[in-house]
C-alpha cells in the first residue's frame, strides 16, 4: 500500500495510539500527544496542496477537507491545552498517572476515529469510525470516576448507542435501496458510487432510511430531542474531552448527516430533507436558548450553547442553497474555534476556583484577569455579538433565509436573543461582581485560547479570499 | 428460491420477534437472561441459514460470533454479576405488563406496515427480514425505556443488535456485516464491563479496588 497524505492522517494517530499506550512518564507522553497530533494537522494542511487520489474505502473531496482541516487544528491545540491542563489534574491528585497513558491512548484513538469518519468512502466503514468515536468518549467522559462521572457516561453510552444503532438500520436500508440499481457487494456502500446512481434508488426506501439516520447521527450532533446524554457528557468529563466533544465529535456527526443529505438530494422522488433538519434545527435552538437560564454549572451553561448552535448549523444547512450552506459552514468552522477556546479558559477557571458552581465563581476579571477577559471575549464572541466571526456567520444564516422563510428567520432570531440574554445574565455575575474563591493565579497555557480567539476576531473582520473561494465551493457541492 | 428455504427463513425471523416478546413480560433478571439467551441462539441459527441460502461463507463467522459470544459468554458473565451483587429479584417496570404487550403488539403492526409498503421492488425474504428486524429493533427499545435496571436496559439494547444483526443479513451481499458484529460485541462487552463498575461504584461508592480489597480483609 502507497503511504499518501489520507493514509498518513489515519496512521499517524493510529501509530501514536499504540506508543502511547506503553510510554510511561506523562511529561513525556503530553508532549508526544502534542507532536502526534501537530504531524496530523500538518499532513492534513497537505492535502490543499497534492489531492491523493480516491478509492473505494476513502475519498477527499472539497467537503471534507473543510472538516479534517478543522478536526486535525483544533486537535492540535487542544492537545496542548490538554498538556497544562493534564498536568494541573496530576498535581491535586484528581487524576493518577496510570490513568494518563490511557487517558492519552484513548485521545488519539478519538482523533483517529474521527478522521477515519470524515475520510471514509464508505457508509458502513463511516458508521464503525463513529461507533469507536462514540466508545472513546464515553471512556474518557467516565474517567473521574466519580458518581456524577459514572452516570454521565452510562447515559451517553445508553443514548448514543442507540443513536448509532438506528443510524445501523438506516444504513441497511440505504444499502437495500442501493442493490437492485448498483448490484450486491462493495459498491452498494460506496458513497460516490451511491451518489452516482441515486437518482434511479426507491424513493420509498430511501425515505424511511433518512428518517433512521436523521434520528441516528441526530442524537450524536445533540439535537433536541435527542440531545440529553450532551450536557452531562460535557459537564462530568475532563475538559479538554469538553472542548473536542463540542467543538468536533459534534461535526462529524453533522458530516455524516451531510452526506446522506447530499444522495438524498440527487433523488428528486424522495423527500426533501430540507424541513425536517430546519425543524429539528429550531427547536434545538429555542429549547437549548431557554435552558441556559436555570443552569448552575458553568460546562453545563456552555454544554447548552453548544445544542443551540449546532441548532443553528442544521438550521442553514437544512435551509440550503449556495448562501445558507455557506453560512452553515462558516458558523460551523466559528462555533468550533470559539467553543473550545471558551472550554480552554472555563477549564484553568474551575481549576483555579476548584469548582464548576457558577454560584461560587466571582470577579474573575480582578482575581485572574488573563482567564477572565479571555472568557469575556468568547462569550460575546459566541452569543454573536459584532464585529467577532460569529456575529458575520449568525448574520449570513439570517439573512440569506429571510427572503424565503421570513417566519422561520423570526423564530431563528428570538432563539439567539433569548441565548444572548441568559448567557450574559449567567457570565455577568462571573467576571464582574464580588470575588469569590480561592484567587491562586492560574499555571495556563494561554496560547491555545487566544489563537482561537484571534482567529475568530480575525474571521468576523476580514475572511481570506482563498477561504471564500473553498466555502463556496463546498456550499455548492452541498445543492 | 424454493419455498422451503423461504418458509424455514421466514420461521426462523418469526421466532426471533416471539422471543422480543417474551422478553416483554419477564419480571425476574434471571428469567430476562434466559430468554435473551434463546433470542440469541434464535439469531444465530437465522443467520447460519441465510448464510447457507445466499451461499456467503462469511455469514457462519456472524452465527458463531452470535451463539459463542452473544448466547453463551454474555449471559453466564451477567448471571455472575446479578448473582454476586444480589440484584436477581429487581425489575422495576415503569408501566404495566398488560400495557407494554399492547404498545409491542402496535410497534410490530407499526413496523409491518412501514417495511412492507416502501419495499414492493426488494425480494420477498430480504422484505419479511426487514420487517421483522424492524419490529425486533422497536421492541428492543421499548424494553429499554420500560425497565429502571441497568441491566434490563442493557439486555433491552442486545435484543435490539439482535434486530439490527438480522436485517444486516438479510439485505442479501452486505459487506462489512461481520466487521458491524464484531463492533458491536466490542460494545457491548463495554457495556457489560460498565455495569460492572457502575453497580459496584453503587455498592461500595467508589470503583476503587482497594475499596474491594479492603471488603475482602486484603488491604495492602
Amino acid at each position: 500500500m502507497k503511504i499518501d497524505a489520507l493514509t498518513a492522517i489515519l496512521l499517524i494517530p493510529a501509530v501514536s495510539t499504540a506508543l502511547l499506550a506503553v510510554l510511561p512518564g506523562y511529561a513525556l507522553t503530553a508532549r508526544f500527544n502534542v507532536v502526534a497530533a501537530f504531524a496530523t494537522f500538518l499532513t492534513s494542511l497537505s492535502l490543499f496542496v497534492v489531492e491523493p487520489t480516491s478509492g473505494q474505502y476513502l475519498l477527499v473531496d472539497d467537503l471534507n477537507k473543510v472538516f479534517i482541516v478543522l478536526t486535525t487544528f483544533v486537535g492540535f491545540t487542544t492537545s496542548v491545552f490538554s498538556a497544562s491542563y493534564i498536568d494541573h489534574e496530576i498535581e491535586i491528585g484528581r487524576l493518577t498517572p496510570a490513568f494518563l497513558r490511557f487517558y492519552h491512548a484513548m485521545y488519539q484513538t478519538l482523533m483517529f476515529a474521527m478522521n477515519l469518519a470524515l475520510v471514509a468512502n464508505n457508509i458502513g466503514l463511516m458508521w464503525v469510525a463513529v461507533e469507536v468515536a462514540t466508545l472513546t468518549t464515553v471512556l474518557m467522559v467516565g474517567i473521574y470516576r466519580t458518581h456524577e462521572a459514572l452516570e454521565a457516561a452510562w447515559k451517553y453510552f445508553i443514548l448514543g448507542s442507540v443513536g448509532i444503532a438506528l443510524a445501523l438500520f438506516g444504513t441497511i436500508l440505504v444499502y437495500m435501496a442501493a442493490r437492485p440499481v448498483v448490484g450486491e457487494g462493495l459498491d452498494g456502500m460506496v458513497w460516490t458510487v451511491l451518489v452516482a446512481h441515486a437518482s434511479q434508488f426507491d424513493p420509498a426506501l430511501l425515505n424511511v432510511a433518512f428518517v433512521f439516520l436523521l434520528l441516528g447521527y441526530g442524537t450524536k450532533v445533540g439535537l433536541a430531542p435527542l440531545h440529553a446524554w450532551l450536557p452531562d457528557a460535557h459537564a462530568e468529563g475532563p475538559t479538554p474531552i469538553s472542548a473536542v466533544l463540542s467543538g468536533l465529535l459534534l461535526n462529524v456527526a453533522l458530516y455524516a448527516l451531510l452526506r446522506f443529505k447530499m444522495m438524498l438530494a440527487v433523488n428528486p422522488a424522495a423527500i426533501a430533507p430540507g424541513p425536517l433538519m430546519v425543524s429539528m434545527g429550531l427547536i434545538s435552538v429555542i429549547f437549548a436558548s431557554l435552558m441556559l437560564y436555570r443552569r448552575r454549572d458553568i460546562k453545563r451553561m456552555f454544554a447548552y450553547s453548544s445544542i443551540e448552535h449546532m441548532g443553528i448549523i442544521v438550521f442553514a444547512f437544512g435551509m440550503g442553497g449556495p448562501l445558507a450552506n455557506f453560512a452553515g459552514l462558516l458558523h460551523m468552522t466559528m462555533h468550533s474555534l470559539t467553543k473550545s477556546a471558551i472550554f480552554f479558559a472555563v477549564g484553568h477557571i474551575a481549576q483555579v476556583k476548584g469548582t464548576q458552581k457558577i454560584a461560587d465563581i466571582g470577579g474573575l476579571t480582578v482575581t485572574n484577569p488573563v482567564l477572565g477577559w479571555g472568557l469575556m471575549l468568547g462569550v460575546v464572541a459566541i452569543v454573536g455579538l459584532p464585529p467577532l466571526g460569529i456575529f458575520m456567520s449568525e448574520f449570513l444564516v439570517v439573512s440569506s433565509t429571510f427572503a424565503r422563510a421570513p417566519w422561520l428567520t423570526a423564530i431563528l432570531v428570538l432563539g439567539i436573543i433569548i441565548a444572548l440574554g441568559g448567557l450574559l445574565l449567567r457570565v455577568g455575575s462571573v467576571m464582574f461582581g464580588e470575588p469569590k474563591g480561592p484567587t491562586a493565579p492560574a499555571e495556563a497555557s494561554y496560547v491555545p485560547m487566544f489563537t482561537h480567539l484571534a482567529l475568530v476576531a480575525m474571521a468576523g473582520i476580514y475572511l481570506p479570499p482563498a477561504l471564500v473561494t473553498g466555502f463556496t465551493n463546498v456550499a455548492k457541492l452541498l445543492g | 428460491m424454493s419455498s422451503l428455504q423461504f418458509d424455514i427463513a421466514h420461521l426462523l425471523a418469526g421466532s426471533l420477534v416471539l422471543a422480543s416478546f417474551m422478553m416483554l413480560y419477564q419480571d425476574r433478571l434471571y428469567s430476562l437472561l434466559n430468554v435473551y439467551a434463546l433470542h440469541a441462539g434464535v439469531l444465530a441459527l437465522s443467520v447460519a441459514w441465510q448464510a447457507y441460502v445466499q451461499h456467503a461463507p462469511h455469514l457462519y463467522v456472524t452465527a458463531v460470533i452470535a451463539l459463542v459470544f452473544k448466547a453463551i459468554i454474555i449471559p453466564v458473565a451477567l448471571h455472575r454479576i446479578i448473582k454476586q451483587l444480589g440484584i436477581h429479584r429487581e425489575i422495576e417496570n415503569v408501566i404495566g405488563i398488560g400495557l407494554t404487550m399492547m404498545a409491542g403488539i402496535g410497534l410490530v403492526a407499526l413496523s409491518m406496515v412501514v417495511m412492507l409498503r416502501v419495499t414492493p421492488g426488494a425480494d420477498a425474504l430480504a422484505r419479511e427480514d426487514l420487517a421483522f428486524a424492524l419490529s425486533v429493533v422497536l421492541l428492543g427499545l421499548l424494553i429499554m425505556v420500560t425497565r429502571r435496571n441497568a441491566v434490563s436496559q442493557v439486555v433491552g439494547f442486545m435484543s435490539l443488535e439482535n434486530g439490527l444483526v438480522l436485517a444486516a443479513t438479510g439485505a442479501k451481499g452486505m459487506p462489512l456485516v461481520v466487521e458491524i458484529s464484531v463492533a458491536f460485541s466490542v460494545l457491548i462487552a463495554f457495556i457489560v464491563i460498565g455495569i460492572f463498575l457502575f453497580r459496584i461504584r453503587e455498592r461500595f461508592d467508589s470503583v476503587d479496588v482497594q475499596a474491594l480489597d479492603r471488603f475482602r480483609g486484603e488491604r495492602r
